[in-house]
């Protein structure tokens, strides 16, 4: 049997599918035409491919971490630095793509949801770039911790609107952004900002995030004449580590992905989807959702904002049961040291996210050779959490 | 035939049109909610709506998240809403329709769901979040458990979309009056009404307007167009006021 993942509704396996209000259901098939044929467009692949160059600067770097890999003793640790992206993490490869998009399909207004803030500023820019009206949705907890990435939308010319029902995170805004994409469905395009919601969300983003594995594939061939070990990046809707894993699915390497541990699984105050969850249904398909017995959505905790979410991509949850990506987590703690510990050996302040995947790397790059090679996806940088990270330090700024 | 299809039956002979009342189940008790239901029938309701609380009603406006969020304080779960339906039986036989979002179903298990809501005396389900295209298992589960599906439409919908939904849906046809949530403003007119003619004219089930309609003069335009007019955010509201109810829906029920 060989049937294609995901079929044409977008079933990975178990997982995906489309649940939405009918309202919202032309728009999803003129979406998914719309990028269907643009991804085979020459023209928009060579604007989309210029504008990677030159105004998010890739390729990325593939760095050789020399101090860390010392200090661990164990295996050779690479960096994929998606922290040198223009505005500061991966999401800009997946948000400048959408925004192109829906110029194209003739959409005046972007809409998007963000946590970190790090997608809203992401899709505030793609919007000047392309010159688009844009609003983003932002839950008030998510406004306290990353009040710098707010500011950030505001100059880039967004509308900043703050969430304040529900858990006031990430899960919020996106229903908000759910809810105005219903509204305004004619004239607006929602840019999500992972590999989640309804179909055709997961395939396109990971579409657009896969050029993240592309170059590093290139990169390490050139750099080691040999494939990786291990692959290591951070799981919130699960964008920058299927990014960085998809060009590598067929080469049998092992490929961690980590989830946030927050205060530990048994506090259960943690986003470890895959620890503790189970399967359900949430903003528009079908994976792993932390939930009660009664199917409502539980509220998560993490340190990182990015990776405090209820859910995770559809394509994760089928590749797991898939067996070629495992699953782990880091706690809020272990990611805390790890954040410290780039920032004094490398001179590099990660995202307090990519923080998680390098407290996996602390703790398994000492068990390997050390002629084996860990890439870890290194999905953004620090400088929006310097000051939560001084808050919860007792520091004051 | 099911007692929504009789219903809508009864109406046509008489040249009526149903009167269709949300609430929000638990909002603000169980006991409030199960006068409010006798309330509404001696009003004139002619078939009920009850809300399922849910964490992340996204289909739904400030109004009714807020009414949401107020039943799930009180504790109000799926199960409890079955077990509330029960004992609304012994006194009442008025059509009753859950509104609830799909994943408080399928975490119940969608045929223990189906066959649990019909024993209680639920008569159909409208699920907002739930469309024909993934809905192959509920809807025979529904089938077996001789439960109407009632499933939506809205300005937006296109031909094709149309098509697949008036198959499905048993009972009557929820065609969404606004692009948007539940609570917006209602205008009529435009697409609005361009999509329900041709709603009207791909099927001989019946279709309820539903969404924004908050005053017996839209209510009134509304009538004219559908076989049934829904009103949900208008009575919630009025409900989180604290105000009565009674006379809004009376209102209402001459006005169609
Ligand atoms: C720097 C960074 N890394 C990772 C994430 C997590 O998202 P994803 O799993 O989609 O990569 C975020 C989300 O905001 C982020 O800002």
């Amino acid at each position: 049997m060989n049937k294609k993942v995901p079929d044409s509704k977008g079933h990975f396996g178990a997982y995906g599918g489309r649940f939405v209000p009918e309202t919202l259901m032309p728009a999803l098939l003129e979406l998914n035409a719309a990028y269907k044929k643009y991804s085979k467009d020459r023209a928009f692949l060579k604007e989309l491919s210029s504008l990677q160059k030159d105004f998010i600067g890739r390729p990325t770097a593939l760095y050789f971490a020399g101090n860390l890999t010392e200090k661990l003793g164990g295996a050779k640790i690479y960096l994929k630095r998606e922290d040198l992206c223009h505005t500061g993490a991966h999401k800009i490869n997946n948000a400048i793509a959408q925004a192109l998009l829906a110029k194209k399909m003739g959409k005046s207004r972007l809409i998007a949801e963000t946590g970190a803030g790090q997608h809203g500023v992401a899709t505030a820019t793609g919007a000047a770039l392309v010159g688009l009206e844009c609003e983003i949705y932002m839950g008030s907890e998510d406004i306290r911790r990353q009040s710098l990435n707010v500011f950030r939308m505001r100059l880039l010319g967004a509308k900043v609107t703050e969430v304040s029902i529900g858990s006031r995170t990430l899960k919020d805004a996106i229903n908000e952004a759910l809810r105005d994409w219903t509204t305004n469905v004619r004239n607006t395009h929602y840019i999500l900002g992972t590999v989640f919601g309804p179909h055709p969300y997961p395939v396109m983003v990971r579409d657009f995030q896969s050029v993240i594995g592309h170059e590093a594939r290139k990169q390490i061939l050139r750099a080691e004449k040999k494939l990786p070990d291990c692959l290591i990046a951070c799981v919130g809707g699960g964008s920058n580590s299927i990014g960085l894993f998809f060009a590598f699915l067929r080469d049998n390497i092992r490929m961690i992905g980590v989830e946030a541990g927050g205060h530990g699984i048994e506090s259960g105050e943690h986003a470890a989807r895959f620890a503790g969850g189970s399967l359900g249904i949430f903003q528009g398909c079908k994976s792993y959702l932390l939930q009660n017995d009664d199917g409502n959505v539980l509220g998560t905790h993490s340190v990182s904002a990015g990776l405090d979410y209820a859910s995770v991509g559809p394509e994760h949850s089928y590749l797991r049961d898939m067996k070629k990506i495992e699953y782990t987590y880091a706690t809020d703690d272990e990611a805390l040291a790890a954040f410290e510990l780039l920032s004094r050996k490398e001179g590099i302040i990660p995202a307090l996210e990519s923080a998680h995947a390098i407290a996996e790397a602390v703790k398994i790059a000492p068990t390997m050779p050390k002629d084996s090679i860990i890439i870890v996806n290194l999905s953004g940088r620090g400088d929006k959490d310097v000051q939560e990270v001084a808050r919860i330090k007792g520091i004051e700024l | 035939m099911s007692r929504i299809e009789q219903t809508f039956k009864q109406l046509k002979k008489s040249g009526r049109k149903a009167l269709i009342p949300y609430i929000m189940t638990g909002d603000p008790s169980l006991d409030v909610t199960s006068k409010l239901i006798a309330d509404l029938e001696s009003a004139g309701a002619d078939i009920i709506e009850l809300g399922v609380p849910f964490s992340d009603p996204l289909a739904d406006g400030p109004t009714i998240q807020r009414a949401s969020e107020r039943a799930l304080q009180q504790g109000v779960t799926l199960r409890k809403v079955l077990d509330f339906v029960k004992k609304i039986r012994q006194t009442s036989q008025v059509p009753l329709i859950l509104m609830t979002y799909y994943n408080p179903v399928f975490k119940f298990g969608i045929e223990a769901f189906a066959k649990e809501a019909a024993d209680a005396g639920v008569d159909g389900l409208i699920i907002p979040d739930l469309i024909p295209d993934e809905a192959d298992d509920f809807i025979s589960a529904a089938r077996r458990s001789k439960l109407d599906t009632i499933f939506l439409l809205a300005p937006t919908s296109t031909q094709e979309r149309i098509k697949k939904v008036v198959k499905v849906s048993t009972g009557f046809i929820y065609y969404v009056s606004i692009t948007g949530i539940t609570g917006a403003r209602l205008s009529i007119g435009g697409p609005m009404k361009d999509t329900l003619e041709s709603v009207k004219g791909s099927t001989n089930k019946p279709v309820a307007v539903g969404f924004g309609i908050s005053t017996p003069e839209e209510a009134a335009a509304v009538s004219k167009l559908a076989d049934g007019v829904i009103v949900g955010s208008a009575i919630v509201r009025l409900i989180a006021e604290g105000k009565d109810v009674g006379e809004f829906v009376r209102n209402i029920k001459e006005a169609i």
